[in-house]
């Protein structure tokens, strides 16, 4: 459901407004929120993810200021599922071209897949590099450096956290 | 050549960087050049990325502060501050005024250093081969002596703490500080002139390097590069943090948007911060200079989520930090400033040389410590 322009405004009395919309209303609500000329949000500030590990979520949040009516900020939050395959909401890359590289950064740190994102490729981690570290469940590697042999406890936890060592030297250890 | 006498080329692939001088650290732009022209570029990063959200969200809220000032090494007390800041409003602090007033004194010291540097370094990529860095070099170096009078680093100052600053001015540092300001109006009008004046320089940077208001706003642009592509937006005026309400000052804002209107905004946004700094230094009022009733030890932070940003001098700073209550971050990210500012470097850089990518990367400002985290 779309919020009223009341709605938000008594929201942005508030001392920290947030905004919690489904994944389905997002783009719509964004279009709204950018659009209306009594709220014009046309400046998307921040976007990153949290990982609620304990509600089984992951939250993407968008910052949101007006430059024309210089008000904000509204949190604009919207959750998805932790399990990779259905962690996926709509880009807002769209509406504000801002968004692309954050998204890029929250896909790439917590593997939020942004639909109708044009570019979706990794940007701080390398492109092999397999688990999206910012997650709360992610096992830091044992050792930093590169082992061509992984043995014992560095290659249990090498394989628990999958992205470290390369396959192939997993693969010959089988 | 064909049978029809048109000589055929191709476009041409060009990794610059990650180790080039132009590049400002280690950052690589990928060009599909088309004899001289840019048609493609995409700005690959990652390469200085140490994961430093992560670090934020494992070690206590105070502890992360020294690591706030490894983000962009230029400007270690902006990036204190605004981390400080983002947690006092969660916190709800109320900080003193004479830490206020400290604050705004070492943040406006750190615009003068971070623009004078900056301006130096557009012009090396320019062809200005050090020359004006060094002229920059030789300013900061003295404010650099200031930090690490007061809290014994020159860059790494971890100065700022919740509800305040580490330690008070005394009238020595205060009278320095009024020495190194008074250098500056002159230094401004030699330096201006020297640049200004430079036939080669005003053919090389204007009209290169377009950014459109509208575009500007729409990317979330922000801070000098915003500003002179005409965005009339500055956080110390629309939030009014700290004391900066107070202070009698004006926020510059370009025309046009080019590479010559950066380097423009730059210089007079400098000659706003002495004037900030005039007024801070003369108005300093006695006090305490940390909230005393705040325990930094075991400190922790209610429960929620809260964002904080200043207007650091590179752009918009901001912290997005969500608490458990406890007395670590539960999330912990900042949105830099450099990072979002150089998303846009392909719109402006489109049909423009490859002499001209580089001045334009280097109108943008941007530290890789800050861009890759």
């Amino acid at each position: 459901m779309i919020p009223t322009v009341e709605q938000i405004r008594e929201l942005l009395s508030a001392k920290s407004p947030a905004l919690l919309v489904d994944g389905g209303e997002l783009l719509a609500v964004a279009k709204f929120l950018k659009n209306d000329p009594q709220l014009q949000f046309d400046f998307c500030s921040c976007v990153t993810a949290v990982d609620y590990i304990k509600q089984d979520c992951i939250e993407v949040v968008y910052h949101l200021y007006s430059v024309a009516l210089k008000h904000g900020p509204l949190a604009l939050k919207v959750r998805a599922p932790r399990a990779l395959e259905q962690c996926r909401v709509p880009s807002l890359t769209p509406v504000w071209r801002g968004c692309e590289y954050q998204e890029r950064e929250a896909f790439d740190l917590f593997g939020v897949k942004f639909d109708g994102h044009s570019d979706l490729r990794r940007i701080l981690m390398w492109d092999e590099f397999v688990v999206h570290p910012m997650r709360k469940d992610y096992v830091p590697p044992m050792d930093y450096e590169w082992e061509p042999t992984p043995h014992g406890e560095t290659l249990t936890r090498a394989k628990a956290q999958g992205g470290i060592v390369p396959a192939s030297a997993l693969e010959a250890k089988k | 050549m064909s049978a029809t006498g048109i000589i055929e080329t191709q476009t041409l692939e060009v990794s610059l960087g990650p180790q080039h001088p132009s590049t400002h650290g280690v950052f690589r732009m990928d060009v599909v050049l088309d004899g001289e022209y840019v048609v493609k570029l995409k700005p690959v990063m990652g390469y200085l990325h140490r994961n430093h959200e992560q670090i934020g969200e494992k070690i206590a809220w105070l502890a992360n502060m020294p690591y706030t000032d490894r983000l962009d090494y230029f400007c270690s007390m902006t990036n204190n501050w605004a981390y400080a800041l983002a947690v006092e409003k969660m916190a709800g602090i109320k900080v003193p005024e004479r830490a206020e007033y400290i604050r705004v004194i070492m943040a406006e010291l750190t615009r003068l250093l971070n623009h004078a540097c900056g301006i130096g370094f557009l012009l090396s990529d320019c062809g200005a081969w050090f020359t004006p860095v060094l002229y920059g070099l030789r300013e900061r170096e003295l404010i650099l002596d200031f930090f690490e009078t007061v809290s014994g680093a020159r860059m790494m100052c971890n100065y700022m703490r919740f509800g305040g600053v580490r330690v008070d001015l005394d009238d020595q540092m205060l009278a320095m500080a009024r020495n190194i300001v008074a250098r500056w109006p002159k230094f401004l009008d030699e330096f201006e002139k020297l640049m200004t004046e430079n036939e080669v320089l005003l053919a090389r940077t204007q009209r290169v390097g377009i950014l459109p208001r509208e575009l500007a706003i729409n990317a979330s642009i922000s801070g000098p590069m915003a500003r002179a592509s005409g965005v009339e937006y500055d956080i110390r005026k629309v939030d009014k943090y700290g004391v900066y309400d107070r202070f009698d000052f004006r926020v510059p804002v370009g025309e046009t948007g080019d590479v010559f209107d950066r380097f423009m905004i730059r210089i007079l946004e400098m000659r706003e911060a002495v004037k900030i700094l005039e007024q801070a230094l003369s108005d300093i009022p006695a006090g305490p200079f940390i909230a005393p009733e705040v325990k930094l030890r075991n400190f922790k932070v209610p429960a929620g989520d809260g964002y904080g940003r200043i207007e650091a001098p590179k752009g918009e700073l901001g912290f997005y930090l969500v608490s458990e209550g406890g007395t670590k971050a539960y999330r912990y990210h900042v949105r830099p400033p450099s990072f979002i500012n150089l998303t846009i470097l392909e719109d402006m850089c489109l049909g423009h040389k490859v002499a001209d990518a580089v001045i334009i990367l280097g109108s943008v400002d941007i530290v890789l410590g800050e861009v890759d985290r």
